[in-house]
């Protein structure tokens, strides 16, 4: 195959699979059909496009050819043509935005609403549950195979399918709305869909070496589909806080790990190695998100990675600013890991003293009892006060709740530098 | 299309308010004024008496087994029902959460099994 007609379909993948879905869900309502009929098209543009040339519509080729596909299948069985036939005397049959003489980006601009919108909504659908709305956004939306995703989340590719297929026969059978929600509902669904994007980029985010390579690439659809979100819903300031903070974030990522795979933390790491690029639109986004009225939880956190991200080293980090935003954004979160990150800050801000004083408040509330950061950052204050037999009792617990091979290795290290027996 | 859903209304029986009680709850009210300004139907709906009041039937091998008290021990118990018909879950969830009972106990969407 070609080099062109190569890249077109990995575009034509990417930019238009999700739409070509979404039309067909609306035609059909079968998620299933739907997706086998988008896989054919694009096996058939396989076949097709190095013979006859790439079309000059690939997207509305691919769904001209998917809905045929979609509509001869439907005939050859009995209960099909029924579905059909209902099809024909119902306004389902020409759902509006069909992507039959338009490519998925005019579709978009003409302000006809997204398909891919609707889908998205009913994928991240709060009566599903978190998984299951992970696993439909990545199969739906990103058109991961089952597989790869089963991979990606530890779990074996049969108990990965029947997660789809459950999610699925739920959507039909408890009536979930194939829809963008009413207005009164947007704000909180369009909240629980930013959750699902959040929680599959730190999937990726949280890997690290070979054997994770799989959900790595979770980062980057994370980062694709919050990038289709922000362009969907382009006047939601969180959306666009959300895309700033994974961006802001994934720039660090040449820099996160050394060598040998361990982690490396902010303040040694290598800045020169950030993503220059990615950083500047992070912070682009995140200035016009911040103009659109109260910052919700993700401009705020998009705005702490922007202290770190823009400044020389750690200590030209506006600290006392990251204060305040881990203040503001506590009133709206008030979660303990919050509040940790809070003292971290207020340890760099006003010396280790005043970090370590509420750590220890943290510690006495019993709130994150299990969660091996604590005791590391608790280890790391006491270290920096030169408190060498503390810390390395503080370092040890760590290590016993420490979850990942990379974070032991990052913490023994630590430990053996104290030089404490 | 429309929708019936069955609302599986629980909670730990520790209010004892029998229908005529609940009837004239201004809140009952309120909910039952919501299902009319949004469309949905109420085709049914009952308070129950406590599972104290409950008798459990199998029926094995030819031999009829009785017991007192509900089918399953748990702390929330039914205690009522409603069948509505709307157009979605999403308004079956709101009808839900507007329910009096949603604020201390819990209810249970169910879709009908349609055809």
């Amino acid at each position: 195959m070609s080099g062109p007609v190569d890249e077109a379909l990995v575009t034509a993948f990417h930019r238009d699979r999700a739409q070509i879905v979404a039309t067909l869900i609306g035609i059909t309502g079968d998620w299933d059909l739907a997706e086998e009929c988008a896989q054919d098209a694009f096996a058939l543009a396989l076949e097709r496009w190095p013979r006859d040339g790439v079309p000059d519509r690939p997207g509305a080729w691919l769904t001209t050819t998917a809905r045929n596909r979609a509509i001869d299948r439907l005939r050859r069985d009995a209960v099909g043509a029924a579905k059909l036939r209902e099809l024909a005397t119902t306004s389902r049959g020409v759902p509006a935005d069909v992507g039959d003489s338009r490519d998925a980006e005019e579709a978009e601009v003409s302000g006809v609403p997204d398909g891919r919108l609707r889908l998205i909504f009913t994928c991240c659908h709060p009566a599903l549950a978190l998984e299951a709305r992970v696993a439909l956004t990545l199969r739906t939306l990103a058109g991961l195979t089952t597989s790869e995703i089963a991979r990606a989340f530890l779990v074996s590719e049969p108990t990965m399918a029947q997660r789809l297929v459950r999610a699925q026969r739920k959507i039909r059978n408890a009536g979930i709305p194939y829809r963008v929600p009413p207005a009164h509902l947007l704000e909180e669904r369009t909240a629980g869909v930013l959750g699902v994007l959040y929680l599959l980029f730190n999937e990726g985010y949280a890997a690290t070496g070979g054997a994770d390579l799989v959900r790595q690439g979770l980062t980057a659809e994370a980062v694709r589909l919050a990038r289709l979100q922000a362009r969907l819903l382009p006047h939601d300031g969180e959306v666009a806080g959300l895309l700033a903070l994974m961006l802001l974030h994934d720039a660090r990522r040449a820099a996160r790990l050394d060598g040998a795979g361990d982690l490396v933390t902010l303040e040694e790491q290598d800045r020169t190695l950030w993503d220059a690029a990615a950083i500047a639109e992070g912070v682009e986004l995140l200035k016009t998100a911040l103009r659109r009225g109260q910052p919700g939880p993700y401009r705020l956190q998009a705005a702490i990675v922007a202290c770190h991200a823009t400044a020389a080293d750690a200590s030209d980090t506006d600290w006392e600013q990251v204060v305040g935003l881990y203040e503001h954004l506590a009133a709206l979160l008030p979660s303990p890991v919050v509040r940790l990150n809070r003292a971290v800050a207020i340890a760099m801000a006003r010396g280790p003293a005043a970090g370590l004083e509420l750590v220890d408040e943290l510690y006495a509330s019993g709130a994150l009892a299990g969660y091996h950061l604590l005791p590391a950052a608790r280890a790391d204050l006491l270290r920096r006060l030169e408190r060498g037999a503390e810390a390395a009792v503080s370092y040890r617990q760590a290590l016993h709740l420490a979850t990942t091979d990379s974070e032991r290795r990052f913490l023994s290290r630590r430990l053996a530098e104290l030089g404490v027996g | 299309m429309p929708v019936r859903y069955l609302l599986v209304i629980c909670d730990d029986e520790s209010d004892p308010q029998g229908p005529e009680e609940i009837a004239a709850r201004p809140d009952h009210v309120a909910w039952l004024d919501f299902l009319r300004t949004d469309g949905v139907t109420l085709l049914a709906g009952e308070r129950l008496r406590p599972s104290g009041d409950a008798t459990s039937v199998r029926a094995r091998d030819g031999d009829v087994l009785i017991s007192d008290g509900p089918f399953a021990e748990t702390k929330e118990q039914l205690g009522g029902f409603a069948l509505i018909e709307c157009t979605d879950l999403d308004q079956a969830i709101e009808v839900a959460a507007r329910h009096p009972w949603a604020a201390h106990g819990v209810i249970e969407i169910r879709p009908v099994w349609e055809g």
